[in-house]
């Protein structure tokens, strides 16, 4: 495989870019694996890469019904932000922070990342009280994070409506090591680095039932034939329901709901940082691409739904607060608009976790926030499927936790997988 | 938008609604082992196909309903109230 450095664009330029090889195979299934993962979106193909390159699992196979990347990887607003509070959701989204600043270059891709802070606004004393609290946890235990004023606020971030009577800004918590990456990117990258240490990855191969024999799982039968494999790994958000099922399984704590995100035509840079605007029920954040194009969002659609299509009055409730906090992109025009299902979980935390079944493994629940949690997603995945037992880490990410009193509910929103953004 | 047909004010914009839930789980008893509670209010089928399921009617009769709907396509199959003769014991209040 051709790396990618200066020397190789140098040569390539000379030899009318023939040198270049394709980055990834498309190979024909091997008669058996050592770990079949369900999924190739951002966490199964990370899962693969560390599997392959912590570990030394290089006969993995990642199993995708449709195109790698194709399902949330190119659905989201690629936002990266370590700002959580609790126990173990603390300290996995820092790992995964640390992962995206080295991960263009632990991929030898360049996936983009642009830390260029994340600011959540704030509006009410309470919601400055409750942020000082948060943005000290992380403090504390090793991340970044600030308090601005308002003076400091209108000189960095000039263009948001500071004369809002009903919402008015006072401050904001600040994470300036966020930000944003390009999400294909992140896909290409970790798929390639796979595919260069031996991953098998099979694309347009949907899975159709997961086979077992004697209380453990054998294979995966898919749309193109049966595969063997000897652990299979399940990292298919928005359809873990379904595939759950086909291991012989009821019920999981989660519902699946649709994510509706925005694009606008490029404009000359305008925004900095990725803004987040939430208060009560209305939810909004955006940010600009490197492409100029007004990247936003807002809640999911508060309907259960696995159709990947968006309704009308969210793409209202988003303009109302676009125009609300930003009043100068009233007339912006839309791009593009587009839905992700998401695996809507029952404290609005996920699940790494070993099932009742000795060699299957579940990622799962990653409501809205998966993106920015792909790499350590990956990283703590594939330890625990080479290892058999979780880190301590992930140690409560587990199915069980809801039994044993043990949720991780960053929102206190309680047992209603709409309310978990 | 989806448009349902309220049994009691007629067919409206979902927006009018706020989503309940899975409308086929019942509640144990209180005394109950902690397993069928846990089963109760975490644990989701998550059908993707044809579900029953409820709705709220916030913004008209503000009464609960239950619809069967496709959560591929979203085609609404049936529309019934949540508590069966609501409609008549009603009608005999406002007389």
């Amino acid at each position: 495989m051709t790396r990618y450095n200066a020397w190789n664009v140098f040569k390539n330029g000379l030899t009318g870019q023939k040198g270049w090889d394709r980055a990834w195979r498309d190979p024909e299934p091997r008669s058996e694996y050592d770990v079949i993962i369900v999924g190739a979106g951002l966490h199964g193909l990370a899962t693969a890469y560390y599997l392959a390159k912590e570990h030394g699992l290089k006969n993995v196979a990642v199993v995708e019904k449709g195109w790698l990347g194709g399902g949330n990887a190119g659905r989201n607003t690629t936002i990266v932000r370590s700002n959580y509070m609790l126990p173990g959701n603390r300290q996995f989204y820092e790992k995964s922070l640390s992962l995206w600043e080295n991960l263009t270059n632990e991929l030898n891709y360049n996936v983009m990342f642009s830390q260029r802070a994340h600011i959540t606004l704030l509006h009410s004393p309470a919601a400055r009280d409750a942020a000082a609290r948060r943005y000290n946890t992380m403090r504390n235990t090793g991340s970044d994070g600030e308090l601005w004023d308002l003076a400091k606020l209108k000189k960095e971030v000039p263009h948001l409506n500071y004369n809002n009577s009903r919402f008015p800004i006072m401050g904001a918590a600040v994470q300036p090591r966020a930000g944003n990456a390009r999400h294909d990117a992140v896909a290409w990258g970790y798929a390639r680095g796979a595919d260069m240490q031996g991953v098998d990855i099979l694309q347009n191969r949907e899975v159709t039932a997961i086979k077992r024999e004697n209380g453990r799982v054998t294979g995966v039968e898919t749309s193109r034939g049966f595969i063997k494999g000897k652990k299979v790994a399940l990292a298919v958000a928005g359809n873990s329901s379904r595939l759950w099922q086909m291991a012989g399984f009821n019920t999981l704590p989660i519902e699946t709901h649709k994510l509706q995100a925005f694009v606008s035509e490029p404009l000359k840079p305008l925004l900095d940082q990725v803004v987040v605007f939430g208060v009560g029920h209305a939810h909004f954040y955006i940010s600009q691409s490197d492409k100029g194009g007004m990247v936003f969002g807002g809640d999911i659609d508060w309907y259960k739904s696995y159709a990947q299509r968006g309704n009308l009055p969210l793409v209202q409730d988003v303009a109302e607060c676009a125009v609300s906090m930003m009043p100068c992109i009233g007339r912006v025009r839309l791009l593009r608009h587009w839905s992700g299902v998401m695996d809507m979980s029952m404290d609005g935390s996920p699940f790494i976790c070993k099932t009742p079944i000795d060699n299957l493994y579940l990622n799962a629940g990653w409501n809205y926030g998966g993106f920015k949690a792909s790499p350590a997603s990956g990283w703590y995945f594939s330890d625990l499927i080479a290892n058999d037992r979780p880190d301590p880490v992930i140690a409560g990410h587990t199915l069980d936790r809801f039994q044993r009193g043990y949720i991780i509910d960053e929102r206190g929103a309680g047992p209603d997988p709409k309310l978990h953004g | 938008m989806i448009r349902i047909n309220c049994p009691f004010c007629g067919e409206r914009d979902h927006a009018e609604f706020n989503y309940g839930g899975d409308a086929t789980i019942e509640y144990p008893a209180l005394d109950a082992p902690v397993e069928d509670w846990v089963q109760a209010v975490y644990e989701r089928e998550n059908i993707r196909g044809v579900q029953f399921e409820t709705w709220h009617h916030q913004f008209g009769c503000r009464m609960w309903i239950v619809v069967e709907r496709d959560t591929m396509t979203h085609e609404i199959h049936s529309v019934r109230p949540a508590h069966e003769g609501i409609g008549s014991a009603l009608k005999g209040a406002g007389q």
